[in-house]
């Protein structure tokens, strides 16, 4: 598969401010489900870091793709707080070091995977199976690469990746928390779809769709 | 939507933190653009002190920078750790040439939040150490956990590092006291009802009523176990039955006791129970040195308590009578 699109700064500006209103939109079905196995404030401060992400790019320009996701990550650093912040902070700040300045291909959404799965996994130290961001991230990104080995086109390749997000998402219902606050309830966190997981699954839909959008 | 006597949710943090400083302008002194509450006399030659954590924790933990205690307290928005750059900024006011001790509370967000500052902080030059106080007996430290919470044993860590550095003390010898106090303190909290936070609509749990939480932490989070309510005596000697089983305690020891209100429990009632506590631990053979009953890391309007107990040596008790000029802890 040597298939490859152009993703331009602009077009990242784009998806980033789709994440954002997603985001804004689900604070409160994130916060809802926070509220069962945390501390209820993963869609407030979530809503809070990307509002301000969407401020700081939306009349900006930038030098290259790089520029742009690291003016993500630092923002959301600096404004999301809890352990959200420094997770998705890391996550693009690592994205922000490896990302292509035009033709994007299957290896690079691969690459784009595994180190996001690095950062976050250095930081939180974290296995897929705890209840955690990493249970949509990490069946994503290996639905990217059995796509890759199956010879699948790069659209099919990346809705192969959206649903073993939301697979994985839903998959973390029964589990039981070992990381994170949702951890201190022990048993009682079986039962609830982590919020973390879910925050990743709606910004790698959104990057998805708008991809695939783009190569229609 | 509960009655709260805010302004706006998303300006509760700015506008306490305000307050806070307005109410003693002599003494501290709030960083422009960030959050964070200093000694208006640092930075000073000492280790300095820096914590933080999620606001609704009051007065935890601008309630605690004064003399004998911290230099500065970084607040994050309400339940939420402060962000590294607020921390970084902290740690570079207060730090007066002899290194910046951060004392964490250990949760997954402020455990992640104080290590990037530290790395932020070390890049510039700065020493810098931090500490991870532990001490809730409520959650299982093992493998497979991220351990125990950080909860209002803070404060006697806070208390005991910060009479250390007043004194002196170079920077490793300030983190070896707050260590040894990690080590020997341990706390367990309940609710009786929840609380809520500004910005949402429900409280962060629901209990019956005539339902109780145990093991509860400081945000809001369900407990470990949820109970019929019972009479104070009986909570009392849960919440001491799990601390007394955790830590090896033998008869002729001496312990500081605080029993700590979570923001919506009446002082009689911390009275009544504290009066349990002492008949509890008299009968084990173990003597409060210190006894502190009020109101030190709280949960917003959640009504409830937590028992918390410091075994102490020689060198404990010494720096906890050391003199400090936050009354809650004199």
């Amino acid at each position: 598969m040597s298939e490859k699109i152009k993703v331009t700064s602009e077009k990242i500006k784009d998806i980033f401010i789709k994440i954002a209103d997603v985001l804004i939109e689900n604070k409160n079905y994130l916060t809802e489900l926070d509220a069962a196995i945390g501390d209820a404030d993963h869609g407030i401060n979530m809503a809070r870091g990307f509002k301000k992400v969407k401020e700081k790019i939306e009349d900006d320009s930038f030098k290259n793709n790089s520029d742009l996701v690291k003016t993500v990550a630092m923002t959301l650093i600096s404004t999301v707080g809890g352990a959200s912040g420094p997770l998705y902070g890391t996550a693009f700040l690592n994205i922000s070091k490896i990302i292509p300045d035009s033709d994007f291909d299957i290896d690079s959404f691969i690459k784009i995977g595994e180190t996001v799965i690095e950062g976050i996994q250095k930081l939180g130290k974290a296995q897929r199976g705890e209840k955690t961001m990493l249970d949509t991230i990490i069946p994503a990104v290996n639905a990217l690469r059995e796509s890759k080995v199956k010879g699948l086109s790069l659209e099919r390749a990346l809705e192969e990746c959206k649903k073993a997000a939301e697979e994985g998402m839903k998959a973390t219902i029964p589990l039981l928390a070992t990381k994170g606050r949702a951890s201190y309830l022990g048993e009682r966190s079986k039962g609830h779809q982590d919020p973390g997981a879910t925050s990743s699954y709606l910004i790698i839909k959104v990057i998805v769709d708008e991809l695939i959008s783009e190569m229609e | 939507m509960k009655k709260k006597l805010i302004n706006d949710p998303e300006n509760v943090v700015v506008e306490m933190i305000e307050g806070i400083v307005k109410a003693k302008p002599s003494k501290l002194r709030k960083l422009d653009n960030y959050n964070v509450v200093v000694r208006k006399d640092a930075p000073l030659d000492k280790v300095a002190l820096v914590s933080g954590g999620g606001s609704g924790h009051e007065p935890a933990h601008a309630g605690y920078v004064g003399e004998g205690m911290l230099d500065a307290a970084v607040a994050g928005d309400v339940f939420t750790s402060p962000t590294p750059d607020a921390i970084f900024e902290a740690i570079k006011t207060v730090n007066g040439g002899k290194g910046v001790l951060l004392i964490v509370k250990n949760y997954t967000g402020d455990v992640m939040n104080f290590e990037m500052a530290e790395d932020m902080a070390v890049a510039e030059g700065i020493e810098v150490a931090h500490v991870v106080v532990n001490d809730d007996v409520a959650v299982e430290d093992s493998l497979y956990t991220t351990g125990r919470r950080g909860v209002a044993g803070t404060i006697f860590v806070h208390k005991i590092a910060g009479a250390k550095a007043a004194a002196g003390a170079e920077l490793s010898e300030v983190k070896k006291a707050a260590e040894k106090v990690i080590s020997n303190v341990r706390t367990k909290g309940m609710a009786l009802y929840p609380c809520r936070v500004p910005s949402a609509e429900e409280p962060t749990f629901k209990l019956e009523e005539d339902e109780m939480e145990l093991g509860i932490g400081i945000h809001g989070e369900p407990g470990t176990q949820r109970t019929k309510v019972k009479k104070a005596d009986e909570i009392v000697d849960d919440l001491l039955g799990s601390i007394l089983s955790d830590i090896n305690f033998e008869n002729g020891d001496e312990v500081a006791l605080m029993v700590n209100g979570m923001g919506g429990t009446p002082l009689m009632e911390l009275f009544i129970a504290n009066r349990r506590a002492h008949q509890v631990l008299e009968n084990r053979g173990i003597k409060v040195y210190k006894n502190f009953v009020d109101e030190f890391m709280t949960s917003l309007e959640m009504a409830g308590m937590s028992i918390t107990l410091l075994k102490l040596d020689q060198e404990l008790k010494e720096l906890l009578d050391a003199p400090t000029d936050i009354n809650l802890m004199k």
